[in-house]
């Protein structure tokens, strides 16, 4: 299948939950199969910390498919045979939709700091202008990690036009711990002399402050029992060590690795921004409780957890699901067995591809 | 589980006599649910239904036809779930099968205003002729398992069950005795319930 990245300029200035507003902005997205005539069988994926739109398919003349084309495609889980799937890279990101590295209308220049705090309502904010534009009138969400969190706030913010909700891997909160991560890494980011207060399109990018924190939230991705299984304590092409600070092991030319591509697809400030969004996100503070919350939400709920997930553990998401059952919500929750840590949610395909489609099949969302 | 291995021959035939005790648009939480199919006839009849199990392959099976369920452990207790936010709580053919079974019917009177808990009659006559003349463990229809890898851990009686209910203070509100997946009314089957009947259904309430 190949696809392309297309484009949506929305219009007029969008306010943010700062209180600040942005003049313009445009969103990349990409949409696989096709809408009906009612409008109704959309279905929109919610990227997770560092993804994009391209979330199946390929691009022309790409070797590697989109981020979750294991789920995505005709007769998969996210079956585009039956379901028009849409996703969009979200406010603040650096793949297409407007972020700190998009020029800022009112200075002919990168926004860099400029740019707003944004927040999860935020970027759900603009996805709705989107998903209105495309003329989808029902919609199930569905996303992992952070993308979760859109969910979530998308069933609670679009009650009248959210059917279907599928949480995976996700939270309504970070632990302070989740959040302790996150600040390592953008205390990396914001020592790096290169970084320059934001101000460095034009210059030499703060990419190893970039390349620490992508190591440190790869090691959150992972978890003792994978790491252990792929690198033990092998070493890195020698049988001893080296008695130096070099790289020794595997799992450091791993690590150093993840870092090194990493900054060529992502903007260090667009970390700082997204991350800070991740840690902000508190259902529970803004509504009271998480009960209050979801009281007069209609749509039904597949929550997915993985064993071995430690930085969104499984006891998160049955904090979600006992609010949605005191509810009397229609829940479904589902906790997988893997040993793929965090990431097993772009991993797991084929267990989550089963409960997927039962539960988009039987739920009529046909 | 047993009632796993009960589904899978298609022997499994007191949900309607189940789905029959319920009132439709009362709420039931079915713990230990399996494939969902007592789940699925108490929604078709207007129930509005919720299962827990513990095993992935249920949970895809609940959700393929389109049912609410929990993948948990009941052994680890109903914790999350507020007093009496269910009409109904169902433990079918699965108490035999816990390991506190004490535990999990307290649990299950605490979550629900009435409780459905069925078993096999471990009294019933072929059981104890069984164990009489053979000298074996009894296997049955019904306990199809060997000693060694029977999931059916905690073997009851009606009588023991009887007597569970008077020490703890709840009440048996109804009582419906099967032999041969057949409800048995005569009088001599009232009588002498402990002896023949097979399998045993019970609404209690505290």
């Amino acid at each position: 299948m190949i696809v392309e990245t297309k484009y949506f300029k929305i219009n007029e200035p969008v306010s943010l939950e700062s209180g600040k507003e942005l003049k313009e902005v445009e969103v990349a997205y990409e949409t696989y199969g096709t809408l009906n005539e009612k409008g109704d069988n959309a279905i929109l994926l919610l990227h997770a910390l560092t993804g994009d739109a391209h979330a199946a398919g390929y691009h022309e003349g790409d070797k590697k498919p989109g981020w979750w084309d294991d789920m995505v495609g005709s007769g998969k889980a996210f079956d585009t045979d039956k379901y028009f799937v849409i996703c969009s890279n979200m406010l603040g990101g650096c793949k297409g939709t407007t972020g700190p590295a998009s020029i800022n209308p009112d200075t002919g220049r990168e926004y860099g700091l400029d740019f707003p705090v944004i927040t999860i309502e935020d970027v759900v904010k603009v996805q709705k202008k989107l998903i209105d534009f495309l003329g989808v009138k029902k919609l199930c969400v569905a996303g992992g990690s952070m993308g979760g969190m859109q969910a979530m706030e998308w069933a609670l913010a679009h009650n009248d036009m959210v059917t279907h909700v599928i949480i995976i891997a996700s939270t309504p909160k970070l632990s302070a711990q989740s959040i302790a991560f996150n600040a390592v890494g953008r205390n990396a980011i914001l020592s790096d002399p290169n970084w320059n207060h934001g101000n460095y399109y034009h210059g030499e990018k703060p990419d190893k402050g970039l390349a620490i924190a992508r190591m440190v939230g790869h090691i959150t991705y992972l978890c003792e029992e994978a790491m252990q299984n792929k690198f033990a304590r092998r070493f890195q092409d020698k049988d001893s060590p080296d008695f130096s600070f070099d790289i020794d092991f595997e799992v450091e030319s791993y690590l150093a690795h993840q870092g090194e591509i990493f900054v060529d697809r992502f903007d260090a400030n667009s970390y700082l921004y997204i991350t800070k969004a991740v840690d902000y996100f508190d259902i529970e503070a803004k509504y009271g409780s998480l009960e209050d919350a979801f009281k007069d939400t209609k749509a039904k709920y597949l929550i997915i957890s993985f064993t071995s997930d430690w930085l969104f553990p499984t006891a998160q998401s049955k904090e979600l699901c006992n609010a949605l059952m005191k509810n009397k919500k229609d829940i479904s929750f589902c906790e997988i067995e893997s040993p793929c840590g965090h990431d097993a949610f772009l991993l797991e395909y084929e267990t989550q591809t089963k409960i997927i489609k039962s539960f988009l099949k039987e739920n009529s969302y046909e | 589980m047993n009632k796993h291995y009960l589904e899978s021959k298609g022997l499994h035939l007191n949900y309607s006599i189940i789905s029959n005790i319920i009132d439709s648009g009362s709420t039931v939480l079915d713990l230990g649910c399996g494939d969902g199919t007592l789940l699925k006839m108490l929604k078709n009849k207007g129930v509005h239904a919720r299962g827990i199990d513990i095993n992935q392959d249920n949970i895809v099976k609940c959700l393929e036809k389109g049912l609410s369920v929990i993948q948990g452990d009941i052994d680890e207790g109903l914790q999350e779930y507020p007093d009496k936010s269910y009409n109904y709580v169902i433990l079918n053919q699965t108490l035999q099968s816990t390991e506190k079974p004490d535990f999990v019917i307290k649990e299950m009177l605490r979550v629900g205003e009435k409780v459905v808990v069925s078993f096999p009659n471990f009294a019933y006559w072929k059981v104890r002729f069984y164990l009489m003349f053979k000298g074996k463990m009894p296997k049955s229809r019904i306990l199809p398992f060997q000693w060694y890898d029977t999931p059916n851990i905690h073997l009851l009686t009606i009588e023991d069950f009887h007597e569970f209910a008077r020490n703890n203070g709840f009440k048996i509100e109804k009582t419906i005795c099967m032999t041969k997946a057949k409800v048995r009314k005569s009088i001599f089957h009232k009588i002498f319930d402990n002896f023949f009947t097979e399998e045993v259904i019970f609404v209690i309430s505290k």
